[in-house]
């Protein structure tokens, strides 16, 4: 359902001396986010526009946009462990860990420190949708006998319809006995209860 | 027996009906919770309104916002919330589709799709030092069919492609001294000018070719008297400086490459002299002004480069940049407060003496001074021209103004809030306007029967329509007046511009807002900032007829000494009872426990030089406080030494200081920390108003746990002095970081622990007895939580029932802090996914119910967490009893439910804070969380168990009852029938 269209990127990760001289030790990190299409066209509607994907770094240090074709990239990075994550309203992106090395310049890691899984290119994709609201179950007859309120009615129907039953297959002595008892214990019948029923 | 089978059947029945559903339906969404969005103080505002279409401007803000707002109803189209530290110095719209922002003092460009707000392309641009960030965007200059972009950023001059931010070439301007003040493009002309001073009394020029970056022509002249502040640009060749006393205007002409100074005293132009004087940069030609003290100057540059004074006036006066108008003339506006009113008006540039525009526009006295203007002009249906002008005010707030009339106002001042307190609305009584609930039992009934149509699936589109809106309008929500479960409060919130707003709950809207005097720029206090806000005055009981209050404190200025100020302000009619300006500082704030004959709240305050002040200054209120003088305990943090201090009590002060209410202190204990190997990153307490319900826990196998609770305890976390940097600047080894429960009275360490490998930034909450704290775990690289909880020794013994029962018990024995407590700690760790920006924790009257976490995520949303799976006593394989109790088992991350954020699919951008306050129903409780927006909700961490929710369906229950009713006589009469037979029988 979900046609990802395979798309052939190369090395993305690209960690060059940059080209100041005062800053030989800084590096830049570039890399893409890519948002299935068809992910987030089911349920509600999501703006999956990519104008509100943040990405961020070592918790909020630096913070970057996605260009339109959602590649991103943060400058001036000093070599070492970071922290990148994506925050995108509607998918669950797992943070990454990026190792920039100052000894090799071009070599970089990245794993996805949910599952630990290494990626050779740095492209984020979504580990999964987020659905922020619960789905209405339509509407069904068993919803409605589940209800209070049909357990109400489901109560008293069988009270009025199997009751009778059980009293049939009572030992008429013991109904006696029993009728008997609740007459001395002076239990108000329903009928006495009804107005109408003072009469009897 | 088989009715009573019936009856556990139908009981069972019932209560596995009541599922559990967390969370909200997304037709929900609005029914309890509001979202605001905001910006924050406008800092440059850039009109596109050239175009038939719509009618946009282009603002960014002090919070670090770049949005698009619609200029005809001030909505916001697009928005954008950079880093904290990513500061936007310019922005500027290009090639008319493009908005430029310049950010992190000049070394992010970026381009932003002006209908959408895509980012379009983004440069990095680096420099040999650090300068002045300039940014400008010429509109007729065009290297090979490309509009650029010209920077001036870290002492290097740059040329961007506007198209897709190539740099087309850089200058480096690397002179030692050499600080560069305004980079000038004649409109016109490939040429660009870079004006500065060196080494403090050399005016420097350089004249650069725009289109390759050459350097043309590069003079420099020496002025003795040396040069002081700003310059502002007056003609394209012509600068107006002023030397280092302030006291002399230079005009700086540098025509054809010859750089010529005309001095003129600023007493020459004025009679009067109020001191050193300061230059308000304009971008008007032949116009600029000075400032000194509050007397405000414009002057007049003439051809023959006089200066000639136009106007002086003791108002506080802005002026607008210049807005190009028809056949190169310039307009530009100035604006002034005059008691309830503000003056605008608009000239021309050339021409001084007549008005193209002037207004007068009724303003509300809260809004304060006027602070920024920006201008725009439209044709009118008679070919004049109209103006716009679009005004940033003292309180932060945005308008426009058209015609002499606000056509729209932007609260913009709740962006940047400081502190938040609540208060109850009043009761509700005759006299009391309340607004009509219901009109009657037919409307009533209507409305539940569409509810009943909507749940059966049988409403059609315009009945969900009708039901929404129903929902969503319901007046009860927004009244004026308390309600029975307290849900409708005030929010009290201070912001930084020293305005007060009082926020509905219900709905959000501003109930009232006052602009604090004590917080306002005076000629004794320049800089007051805003601290925090306190319950003063709560009245129930004793003092019925007294509207409640509040205490907002401040101080004027960012040193520690600063003096401070009070102002106490009626939260009914949001108007200020009454200020005080203070002789001494306000360090610390301590509410106390205590309140006088009319409900007001005892309040310490300890100066700088730590002496205690009481407030409220009456004699009831120093004989309250006399009694209670020995218990009352403190403890003071000082994070650069690394010392945690305790403080008590002495008595009256003695000295020169002679005041009823000062007291002395003294120090009782202090923790040092070893400054070489830890720094102190975080310290928190319980919440003071926080209400615990019962000390003891029931555990599996009917054990029963003490819970430790203390309202001394405080939360320390410590971290090697390496691992304080940011993440990914330490390696595992080098890093460590220590949490500590101190008890404040004695200074005794109850409990350490160290995480080796661990670093910060550390966010931790304290709530009864258990802390939780977030910080990030280098070795896993994953950020971690950890839950302490400290439990009781002492009462371990009192579970067996007959000790109760025979008196043997040690209930009754004095608690004392000095005797050593007999505690033990259980704590356990978690993998949490995300960044944490602020950690809450929900609170309820009775503290009954259940808790949450309240999670401020990095991507600005709030995930609310069950403090069930941080329960230190989770195991991966729980016995059944454990199960039974509520054991989760452990998982070695936390789980993150989509379902359980609290904010659904909203951002509360740049969140800073989230308040958690009690309803009076004890389900519920109101979460508030704030930062660029706010966003308000209830919520049930166990579920409403106590009322029955929104969506109940009366009209159903009817129906049922009715029913019955009509089931119950037709069995009746069936029965009749058949004993009337069977007697004939």
């Amino acid at each position: 359902m979900a046609a990802v269209t395979p798309l052939l990127l190369l090395l993305l990760l690209s960690s060059a001396p940059s080209f100041s001289s005062e800053s030989r030790n800084a590096y830049n990190i570039n890399g893409r986010v890519k948002i299935p299409q068809g992910l987030g066209t089911k349920g509600y509607a999501l703006p999956g526009r990519m104008s509100n994907v943040k990405v961020l770094l070592n918790g909020g240090q630096n913070i970057t946009f996605l260009r339109p074709d959602g590649y991103f990239s943060f400058h001036n990075i000093p070599a070492g462990t970071h922290l990148i994550e994506v925050s995108a309203i509607g998918y669950f992106f797992s943070p990454v860990r990026v190792d920039v090395s100052a000894r090799n310049p071009g070599k970089v890691q990245a794993a996805l420190t949910e599952n630990r899984k290494g990626l050779s290119e740095l492209v984020l994709e979504p580990l999964r949708e987020e659905q922020y609201y619960e789905i209405r179950e339509p509407f069904s007859i068993m919803s409605l006998l589940k209800s209070p309120m049909g357990l109400m009615v489901g109560f008293m129907l069988a009270v009025a319809f199997l009751m009778p039953k059980l009293v049939e297959n009572m030992d008429p002595e013991e109904m006696r006995r029993a009728q008997e008892e609740m007459r001395s214990q002076g239990v108000p019948s329903l009928s006495s209860l009804l107005p109408g029923g003072a009469m009897n | 027996m088989a009715i009573r089978s019936f009856l556990i059947l139908f009981i069972l029945f019932f209560f596995s009906s009541l599922n559990p559903i967390l969370s909200l339906y997304e037709d929900q969404v609005g029914l309890v919770d509001w979202h605001q969005q905001y910006l924050g103080k406008v800092k440059q505002a850039v009109f596109h309104t050239h175009k038939t279409g719509r009618k946009r401007v282009v603002v960014s803000t002090e919070e670090n916002v770049v949005a698009l707002l619609d200029l005809r109803q001030g909505e916001i189209f697009w928005r954008h919330v950079l880093g904290s530290n990513d500061v936007i110095d310019g922005i500027d719209i290009a090639l008319g589709k493009y908005v430029i922002t310049l950010s992190s003092g000049g070394s992010i460009l970026r381009a932003w799709n002006l209908p959408d707000g895509q980012m379009v392309w983004e440069s990095s641009l680096r420099g040999p030092k650090h300068s002045k960030s300039l940014l400008l965007v010429p509109t007729n200059l065009k290297i090979e069919k490309d509009n650029i972009v010209i920077i001036f950023s870290n002492g290097r001059l740059n040329a961007v492609s506007c198209i897709d931010g190539e740099v087309l070439w850089e200058k480096d301007f690397e002179g030692e001294s050499l600080e560069v003040q305004q980079v000038i493009q004649p409109p016109g002309s490939n040429l660009i000018y870079v004006v500065g001073f060196a080494s403090s009394s050399l005016f420097e020029m350089y004249q650069i070719n725009a289109l390759n970056g050459e350097l043309l022509k590069h003079e420099s002249a020496a002025f003795s008297g040396g040069f002081l502040g700003e310059v502002s640009p007056v003609f394209s060749e012509t600068v107006v400086a002023l030397d280092s006393t302030g006291l002399i205007l230079l005009t700086v002409s540098f025509q054809n490459g010859m750089i010529s100074f005309q001095q003129t005293p600023i007493s020459n132009l004025v009679k009067d002299s109020f001191g050193p004087a300061k230059i308000i940069p304009s971008s008007v030609t032949g116009i600029f002004a000075i400032k000194m003290n509050a007397v405000t100057i414009v002057i007049r540059v003439t051809d023959e480069n006089k200066l000639e004074v136009v106007e002086k006036t003791n108002h506080e006066t802005s002026i607008s940049d210049a807005l190009p108008v028809s056949e190169g003339q310039q307009a530009f506006a100035l604006v002034q407060r005059a008691g309830p009113e503000i003056h605008l008006r608009v000239k021309l540039a050339h021409n001084w003496d007549d008005n193209l525009l002037k207004e007068s526009v009724k303003m509300d006295q809260h809004r304060g001074l006027v602070h920024k203007i920006y201008i725009n002009n439209y044709i009118r249906t008679d070919k004049s021209y109209g103006f716009r002008a679009l005004i940033v005010m003292e309180d932060h707030s945005l308008l426009l103004l058209q015609q002499g009339e606000i056509v729209w106002s932007r609260e913009d001042g709740l962006a940047s809030i400081i502190d938040v307190t609540t208060s109850e609305l009043p009761v509700e009584r005759d006299g009391v306007s309340v607004a009509k609930v219901e009109h009657n039992l037919f409307e009533w009934l209507k409305g539940h029967m569409l509810k009943l149509k909507g749940t059966l699936m049988l409403a059609s589109p315009q009945d969900i329509a009708a039901i929404q809106s129903m929902r969503l309008k319901n007046s009860e929500k927004s009244k004026m007046t308390r309600d029975h479960n307290g849900f409708r409060k005030l929010l009290i919130v201070l912001t930084r511009a020293g305005k007060l707003f009082a926020l509905h709950t219900g709905d959000g809207h501003i109930v009232w807002s006052y602009l604090l005097q004590s917080l306002q720029k005076s000629k004794v206090c320049q800089h007051p900032i805003g601290l925090n806000l306190y319950k003063w005055q709560v009245p129930h009981h004793h003092a019925m007829d007294e509207n409640p209050s509040v205490l907002v404190i401040g101080k004027c200025g960012p040193s520690s000494d600063a003096p401070g100020a009070l102002s106490f302000v009626d939260t009914y009619t949001g108007k200020e009872l009454s200020s005080l300006s203070l002789v001494h500082s306000v360090a610390q704030v301590i509410p106390l426990p205590y309140t006088d004959s009319t409900e007001q709240r005892l309040h310490l305050l300890i100066d700088a030089d730590k002496h205690a002040h009481l407030y409220p200054k009456t004699p009831e209120a120093i004989s309250i406080f006399e009694r209670e003088l020995s218990n009352i305990y403190w403890y003071s943090v000082e994070d650069d030494n690394g010392i945690i201090k305790g403080h008590a009590l002495r008595g009256k002060c003695t000295g020169e200081v002679a005041d009823e209410v000062c007291f002395d202190t003294r120090e009782l204990w202090s923790i040092v920390f070893p400054s070489e190997s830890e720094k102190i990153i975080a310290t928190v307490t319980r919440k003071l108003n926080e209400v615990v319900h019962t000390q003891a826990k029931v555990i599996a196998d009917q054990e029963v746990m003490y819970k430790y609770i203390s309202r001394n305890l405080l939360f320390v976390a410590t971290v090697a002095l390496k691992g304080s940097g940011e993440i990914g600047s330490v390696t595992p080894e080098e890093s460590w970081l220590v949490a500590y429960l101190i008890d404040t009275v004695t200074g005794r360490i109850l409990h350490r622990v160290t995480h080796h490998g661990s670093q910060g930034p550390v966010h931790a909450v304290f709530s009864e007895n258990w802390v939780v704290y977030h910080y990030f775990n280098l070795k896993a690289h994953r950020y971690e939580m950890s839950v302490i909880e400290i439990y009781d020794q002492s009462r371990a013994d009192n579970k067996d029932v007959w000790k109760l029962v025979l008196g043997k018990h040690n209930l009754t024995s004095p608690i004392s802090l000095y005797s050593r407590p007999d505690v033990i700690t259980k704590s356990q760790s978690y993998f949490f996914t995300h960044s944490v920006k602020t950690i809450a924790v929900t609170s309820t009257t009775k503290g009954i119910t259940s808790k949450q976490l309240l999670i401020g995520t990095i991507g600005d949303q709030v995930l609310a967490l069950d403090k069930r799976f941080l329960d230190p006593r989770r195991t991966v394989n729980p016995t059944q009893a454990e199960k039974e109790e509520g054991i989760i088992p452990l998982t070695d991350s936390l789980p993150i439910i989509p379902q359980s954020y609290v904010t659904h699919a909203l951002r509360v951008e740049g969140l800073r804070g989230i308040i958690t306050v009690p309803a009076k129903l004890e389900s519920t409780t109101l979460v508030f969380a704030h930062g660029v927006d706010l966003f308000f909700t209830q919520l049930a961490p166990s579920r409403t168990y106590d009322s029955l929710t929104d969506d109940f369906n009366y009209a159903l229950l009817l129906i049922t009852i009715v029913a019955l009713v009509a089931a119950i006589s037709l069995t009746w009469t069936l029965s009749e029938r058949k004993e009337l037979q069977e007697n004939w029988r």
